[in-house]
């Protein structure tokens, strides 16, 4: 397999875009890309999405984004892992580089979510799970999360509060985001404050819904040019767990998530202390934590431990959620992990502004769907 | 949910029948079409005795379209050891404790729509025992 190369990224901004559909929203995104990596055309396209049949009414994004963001007639298709659909897509178009099959690919995440009321959405986000033993019983997907907590809380003796530290560290960090949703910082008094929405988990344990695109071209090492600012894609991996809770092994082990890092960072040659930062699926704290621990950044039981002690804090000994994370830069399912991608290339480019990880040369970054029974896992190289 | 969707999915809803490998006797549920366990190829009915106890739990606040709430929801370990996802039901929120004791009964899921059918499926209750004892 060839190595691969990050070579351009863009994004819009993530929030409530009343006056743009997926078409805006993706082709935006691919030509922020396209731009920064200096290449008007493309081999292949690659769009994550998750909710475009099932809110939008729209499929074969493949084609419409291929159209909308003048790269017709490059071979384009959906990419859907659920909320791991991001990653998914960015991993696809880096297969398909590497395989020698393409030399440059787009890859872009997008979604549109604020087209669809509330109760909509929630019926969306529960297709990740197992429609006919979950979703058919009303187990929305929050609701999923919360029995995840719960048990993770009774297992370690935590408190919801305890969860705190990480909603803090991504929205004060999204202050500083231009593209992020929620540039307010908020306090631990405003995170036990928040309702609660599936008990135990409150509005701020939980990315908000939302729309955005984000994108990156990738390319061989043959097809660099001098201009570029190359981010190399180290590795690439993927997993999968069973798509119902109750079917796990161990429900507090994401087993797909432990699976696609230790064959990333195998496949890098890198491991979790080889890291500068993380952009984890940060979707509910409750993910946060156990994505640490899949990983291998701290043992079983300690993240939140680790939380408070600053560990997950700029500075603190491994950078979380950078650029807001999905909890305040947005979470507009689909995309998220190509903003994930994005944002750690910027960190490895030093573009990341007033949230910079000094000296970042490594990066990794975790896309999750379906409450683990999916991830898509990559490790980043300046 | 569609009828025939329904339709298919009546026996593990009504009777929370699962299958048994006639190789090496694990027990599944959802039903499987191969072992998870031992990869035989050879499944039969099984019917779950539908008691268990509560793993973890949560409250539906902001229900699903189809579903009127709130509700409690739980991971239920059944006695057979097998783990099912499912709604409880004639509980107090506040009661609701992991370890629990629960036994299965058949409730109303969901209504498609005022004149449309009626989906019924399991839910779990307090053991009657155990609210006797209470």
């Amino acid at each position: 397999m060839r190595d691969v190369f990050i070579v351009g990224a863009g994004q819009t901004p993530v929030g409530e875009h009343w006056g743009l559909g997926l078409r805006e929203l993706g082709a935006a995104a691919i030509r922020a890309a396209l731009d920064d990596a200096g290449i008007e055309s493309v081999d292949a396209l690659f769009a994550g999405n998750m909710l475009g049949g099932a809110v939008n009414g729209q499929e074969n994004l493949g084609a419409l984004l291929a159209d909308a963001a003048g790269l017709l007639p490059a071979e384009a298709c959906k990419v859907e892992a659920a909320c791991a659909s991001g990653g998914a897509a960015v991993r696809m178009a880096a297969l398909s580089v590497a395989a020698g099959v393409h030399d440059v690919a787009v890859a872009v995440g997008v979604e549109k979510m604020t087209d669809a009321v509330s109760d909509q959405i929630t019926v969306g986000l529960a297709t990740a799970s197992d429609g006919d033993y979950e979703a058919s019983h009303g187990l929305s997907f929050i609701a999923l999360s919360a029995l995840l907590m719960r048990r993770y809380m009774h297992e370690t003796g935590a408190s919801r509060e305890d969860f705190a530290p990480f909603a803090v560290n991504a929205h004060r960090n999204a202050a500083a985001n231009v593209n992020a949703m929620f540039r307010a910082p908020i306090s631990g008094e405003d995170f036990a404050r928040s309702p609660q929405v599936a008990a135990p988990i409150g509005v701020l344990d939980a990315a908000p819904v939302c729309d955005g695109a984000a994108a990156v071209v990738i390319c061989s090492r043959e097809a660099l040019l001098p201009a570029h600012r190359a981010v190399r894609i180290a590795a690439a991996a993927a997993a999968t767990d069973t798509i119902g809770l109750a079917g796990r092994a161990d429900l507090l082990t994401l087993g797909a998530a432990r699976r696609s890092a230790e064959k990333a960072f195998a496949a890098s040659g890198l491991a979790p202390q080889d890291c500068d930062l993380f952009e984890a699926h940060d979707a509910f704290t409750i993910i946060t934590a156990l994505s640490l621990e899949a990983c291998g950044f701290v043992p079983r039981g300690e993240a939140l431990k680790r939380a408070a002690h600053g560990c997950f804090a700029r500075g603190g000994c491994i950078p979380l959620s950078t650029c807001g994370g999905l909890k305040a830069r947005g979470h507009p399912v689909g995309a998220s992990g190509a903003y994930q991608i994005v944002e750690a290339a910027a960190q490895l480019r030093g573009e990341a502004g007033t949230n910079q990880v000094p000296g970042a040369r490594v990066a990794l970054t975790q896309s999750i769907g379906g409450h683990g029974s999916i991830a898509v896992t990559h490790v980043l190289e300046a | 949910m569609d009828l025939p969707r329904y339709h298919r999915l009546t026996a593990p809803y009504y009777r929370l029948e699962g299958r048994r490998c006639k190789g090496c006797g694990a027990v599944h549920f959802p039903p499987r079409v191969d072992c998870g366990s031992c990869r035989g190829r050879e499944m039969e009915v099984y019917r779950f005795s539908g008691r268990g106890t509560v793993y973890s739990f949560a409250e539906v606040a902001q229900p699903p379209q189809g579903f009127s709430g709130p509700y409690m929801v739980a991971l239920v370990d059944l006695v057979e050891g097998v783990r099912v996802t499912a709604q409880l039901t004639d509980v107090d929120p506040d009661d609701v404790e992991i370890g629990m004791p629960v036994e299965m009964v058949t409730r109303r899921l969901q209504e498609k729509g005022p004149h449309g059918y009626i989906v019924y499926g399991y839910k779990f209750r307090p053991a009657l025992a155990q609210r006797q004892a209470s």
